[in-house]
């Protein structure tokens, strides 16, 4: 961070001497000496160009950041996207040589660029371009050196939210003034902010060597705490969100064995398999989508999950009919035949697809992440899984509770055989039930593809944590495996960010070990007649 | 009586063929193991070095084998699981038989494997990064020792260019190479004057797929002080959702830069590497390097992966320093083969001291006459928006390997040379 604000230092410092120069056009020499040569050289190239107020370097900056320029000989090209190259300096349509390099840029460069971009936008007269350009340098620390056009910038400045930000970052400038009056303004000014950079920045100031004035520590003190304070409830905020996203994905696991397990009573080791099923699927229908609709590639999730649904629920069907079915009441049986169809299904996916993981992208508009606070960023696929996991969940409750159908699962499951004398065919909804809570172990395979690995073993790293949840939760109710998920999500993130995740999860399992001897039947234990059936 | 005849015929000219054709096959080809897990969570990984080996022995065979006899693989599969790799590797060497062992990513697969090379008297050629701290004669170590990799990575880190970061996460998977390196790492800020409160150490088990917590810890970190950067050794499938959740977190690598020890172009895949520009990986070969011999490295293997319908790689050939270093591995050994007219290993250790090979890398790779170790040049890369890696930083030539790190206090007095003990009966 030093090192940029430096650049950024020396970036406006230019900007400010040189913005009165008329505009000139950028030599052929100045393009050459941005884009190639050491980089201390590059940089001052570039901050004096870019401070010509020269259109022409900003475009030149934009393409060294976008990895679009090649020099060759000491000429530079920048290649368009169509194919179709330019003359750096002049913007003249030009092709570009075969042997022409591409010019590459380190982290240092590329903060040099963003930051000489980002001082030019400053004062841009477009209020969009202006905001983003106040959203980066806030980012960064600043110097006494910026001040002048930070204060420029503010004088011009008619947005409120954006006279704002550009206070607190002549705040930032000002804290380290040589003027005490202003010092302690600034102090007071940044006591309001909640970004993290200010934090470090107090710290800074409060280290040996910054701030002396007994008073003005005191206000740095006071302020840094109020600063922290804020941070702290983004941070407890982050907590309580990563729990919930693990919480929902371990929901997402679970819930169809809650129906396989919970409610028909069938020990299917194979669950995780039927997740990974899913997750193969999803991977197919990005292929499909990739090579027939590439224009629709970023629907493809959307495609997915009631493909992977039905994959899953009809693997799901012909379980239930070729080796289920012959098992019913006899657990240990059944835990022994679905754990080698779990093993049949691997290597049947490692046979077609190989041992190695599948790569899954995740579509655009699950790539990225909305800042809640400076510290605190939601990623966009965690947000998705939970909206998911609830609709599923709906979904799921609602056909159990109010339909024809789930009424059949629970009267078949209470009692087979007042079910089956009241003229239920038993069979086929044991056959529907399993499709149904296949499919959904199928919709979870969707989520998983999104945040982690699919390979062959994808199922293997979950089917422990699906058993835990629906035990834990009770088995037989869907309320005890909502409770459960969730609950064992925020406790392992919370102890996770105490211990570390090696040792949280050795402590979340040991405390399921000695929550089940407490309560063998679960959080939502069965009453009465029923339990016992 | 005709039907016992004909039998008694048919096994004669059994037994007949046998005994000409059984022989005659064991003395045209040299076996050669190759031990790389194909399955589990190193798949990822290993996979792609166990098709590196045998195309390289395609090319040694196409140019007429060694000592006149073709290289014929035997490949096993120890599936990303320690103690079968040693079940694995005694198998290699007590049932089929082979003249060399290629194998092995993890340093927990090696340290299992080792003693079954040291009884044996076997030779393993490991072509990974490691964390030194180990020395023996049945081993040689085509990758990186500390020096030739870590070290230099962070004092890349540490200069103007790299960020000037003075604060570092040590972010490793729970095993013997992050744990190691890590020490090592420790001892060496230690020595730069960064102070313990300065330095976080995070661990992940294996298979960790939910990185949310640690991004949100390093987040934290970073504001609570100076310029911050993250020194990863998470190994395998991991590091995809490692660095997806880097991505969506919007951790850019102009704030905090994540260095990278075990994620190459292979890790990558798949990734969407568009977040992730800048952050850096440091080997001692990247596929974007170039120059001839690497064109003709990565032309062959490309055909070669098209050829053998290479999942993946057929479409979209990468090549990685891993797989450079069991090229350039099994080329020596070749070459060593060659030099000491005997596959013997005692013959071929002795051989191996001092070989040479013009490695893809672009420079000449020397084995060290005494340490078992390359002389190996070191490279500091930035992702790019495609998932190749541009070279920022280089030393100017080979570096020799220190096993036995120095800024490890009792490495003191020990000598990078593998200590000769009297061979068993």
């Amino acid at each position: 961070m030093r090192s940029f604000a430096l650049l950024r230092m020396t970036a406006f410092a230019a900007l400010v001497l040189f913005a009165a120069l008329p505009a000139r056009a950028l030599t052929p020499e100045q393009a050459i000496a941005i884009a190639s040569g050491d980089n201390d050289a590059r940089i001052a190239a570039l901050n004096t160009a870019i401070a010509s107020g020269d259109a022409r370097a900003a475009v030149l900056a934009q393409a060294l950041l976008d990895g679009a320029v090649k020099v060759q000989g000491d000429r530079v090209f920048i290649a368009g996207a169509d194919g179709k190259g330019s003359d750096a300096a002049s913007g003249a349509p030009a092709a570009v040589p075969d042997d022409a390099e591409d010019v590459s840029n380190n982290n240092r460069m590329r903060g040099a660029l963003e930051a000489a971009l980002a001082g030019a936008r400053l004062v841009s007269s477009d209020v969009g371009v202006r905001r983003t350009a106040v959203a980066e340098l806030a980012k960064s620390s600043l110097d006494e050196s910026q001040l002048a056009l930070v204060e420029k910038a503010l004088a011009a400045e008619t947005d409120p939210a954006l006279k704002g930000g550009l206070e607190r970052m002549r705040a930032t400038i000002l804290v380290a003034s040589s003027d005490r009056t202003k010092r302690l303004a600034a102090v007071a000014e940044l006591a309001n902010s909640s970004r993290s950079a200010v934090a470090s920045l107090l710290q800074e100031r409060l280290a040996d060597g910054g701030e002396s004035d007994a008073e003005v520590r005191a206000a740095l003190q006071q302020a840094l705490a109020a600063v922290r304070g804020r941070l702290a409830w983004g941070e407890r905020l982050a907590v309580v969100f990563t729990g919930i996203s693990l919480g929902s994905v371990l929901l997402l696991v679970a819930l169809g064995l809650a129906i396989t397990y919970g409610l028909m009573g069938v020990i299917n080791m194979a669950h995780g398999e039927l997740m990974m099923i899913g997750a193969y699927t999803t991977y197919v229908v990005q292929n499909v989508f990739r090579s027939v609709w590439p224009g629709a590639f970023d629907a493809y999730v959307i495609a997915a999950i009631p493909a992977a649904f039905l994959v899953s629920a009809g693997v799901g069907a012909l379980l239930e009919r070729g080796v289920i079915r012959f098992l019913y009441g006899r657990p240990l049986e059944t835990l022994l035949a679905t754990w080698g169809i779990s093993l049949v299904l691997q290597q049947a996916v490692r046979s077609l697809f190989g041992a190695q993981n599948v790569a899954v992208e995740n579509p655009s508009w699950l790539s990225g992440g909305v800042e809640v606070m400076s510290n605190v960023v939601l990623p966009f696929n965690r947000i998705a899984i939970i909206a998911f996991a609830a609709i599923v969940l709906g979904g799921v409750a609602f056909l159990i509770a109010r339909t024809r159908f789930g009424l059949f699962i629970r009267g078949v499951t209470q009692n087979r055989r007042m079910a089956s004398c009241v003229g239920v065919d038993t069979r086929r909804i044991d056959l529907l039930a399993f499709s149904f809570g296949a499919g959904i172990a199928g919709l979870g395979g969707v989520a998983l593809s999104q945040i982690g690995n699919v390979g062959p073993d994808l199922g293997q790293s979950y089917i422990v944590d699906s058993f835990l949840v629906v035990v834990v939760g009770g088995v037989g109710q869907l309320a005890g495996t909502v409770v459960a998920g969730l609950g064992l999500g925020v406790l392992n993130k919370l102890l996770e960010g105490v211990a570390g995740a090696v040792l949280a999860k050795i402590a979340v399992l040991v405390l399921i070990v000695v929550f089940i001897q407490k309560k063998p039947s679960g959080l939502f234990a069965l009453r009465g007649r029923s339990a016992e059936a | 009586m005709q039907r016992r005849f004909a039998l008694k015929a048919i096994s004669a000219a059994i037994a007949a063929s046998g005994l000409v054709s059984l022989p005659a096959l064991a003395a045209d080809t040299i076996k050669v193991g190759i031990l790389h897990s194909l399955s589990g969570t190193m798949a990822i990984s290993e996979t792609v070095l166990k098709d590196v080996a045998l195309m390289t022995i395609d090319e040694i065979n196409a140019k007429g084998g060694v000592l006149g006899k073709k290289l014929e693989p035997v490949v096993v599969d120890p599936a990303s699981n320690w103690p079968l790799f040693a079940e694995k590797a005694k198998q290699l060497i007590a049932q089929d038989k082979v003249a060399a062992v290629f194998g092995c990513w993890t340093s927990v697969s090696r340290k299992s494997v080792l003693p079954v090379f040291e009884e044996n008297n076997a030779l393993l050629f490991y072509p990974v990064q490691y964390e030194g701290e180990e020395l023996s004669k049945n081993v040689f170590y085509t990758g990186a020792a500390p020096n030739q990799q870590a070290i230099p990575a962070v004092e890349y880190l540490m200069s103007k260019d790299g960020g000037a970061a003075k604060r570092f996460v040590l972010l490793g998977t729970d095993y013997v190479y992050p744990r190691t390196t890590n020490k090592i790492l420790r001892a060496f800020l230690h020595s730069k004057g960064i102070k313990d409160e300065d330095i976080m150490e995070e661990y992940t088990p294996f298979g960790h797929s939910d990185y949310q917590t640690i991004i949100g810890k390093i987040k934290k970190f970073a504001a609570e002080g100076k310029k911050t950067a993250v020194v990863s050794t998470i190994n395998g499938d991991s590091n995809v959702p490692f660095y997806k959740e880097l991505g969506n977190q919007g951790l850019k690598a102009t704030d905090v830069p994540v260095v990278a020890f075990s994620v190459g172009e292979e890790e990558l895949r798949g990734v969407d590497t568009k977040p992730l520009v800048g952050h850096l990986a440091a080997w001692n070969y990247f596929m974007s390097i170039k120059n001839p011999t690497n064109t003709e490295f990565i032309k062959s293997w490309s055909e070669y992966a098209k050829a053998k319908n290479i999942p993946g790689h057929k479409d979209r050939p990468l090549t990685n320093d891993p797989m450079e270093a069991t090229y350039i591995g099994m080329h020596m050994w070749a070459q060593a083969v060659e030099k000491a007219k005997s596959t013997d290993p005692d013959k071929v250790i002795a051989a191996m001291a001092g070989q040479t090979f013009k490695a893809p890398g672009g420079f000449v790779s020397t084995m060290d006459p005494k340490n078992h170790h390359l002389h190996k040049p070191v490279f500091i890369g930035e992702i790019k928006p495609d998932g190749q890696f541009n070279v920022v930083w280089k030393t100017p030539g080979p570096v020799k390997a220190q096993p036995w790190s120095p800024f490890i206090p009792e490495n003191k007095g020990k000598k990078d040379e593998p200590v000769i003990t009297v061979a068993k009966k």
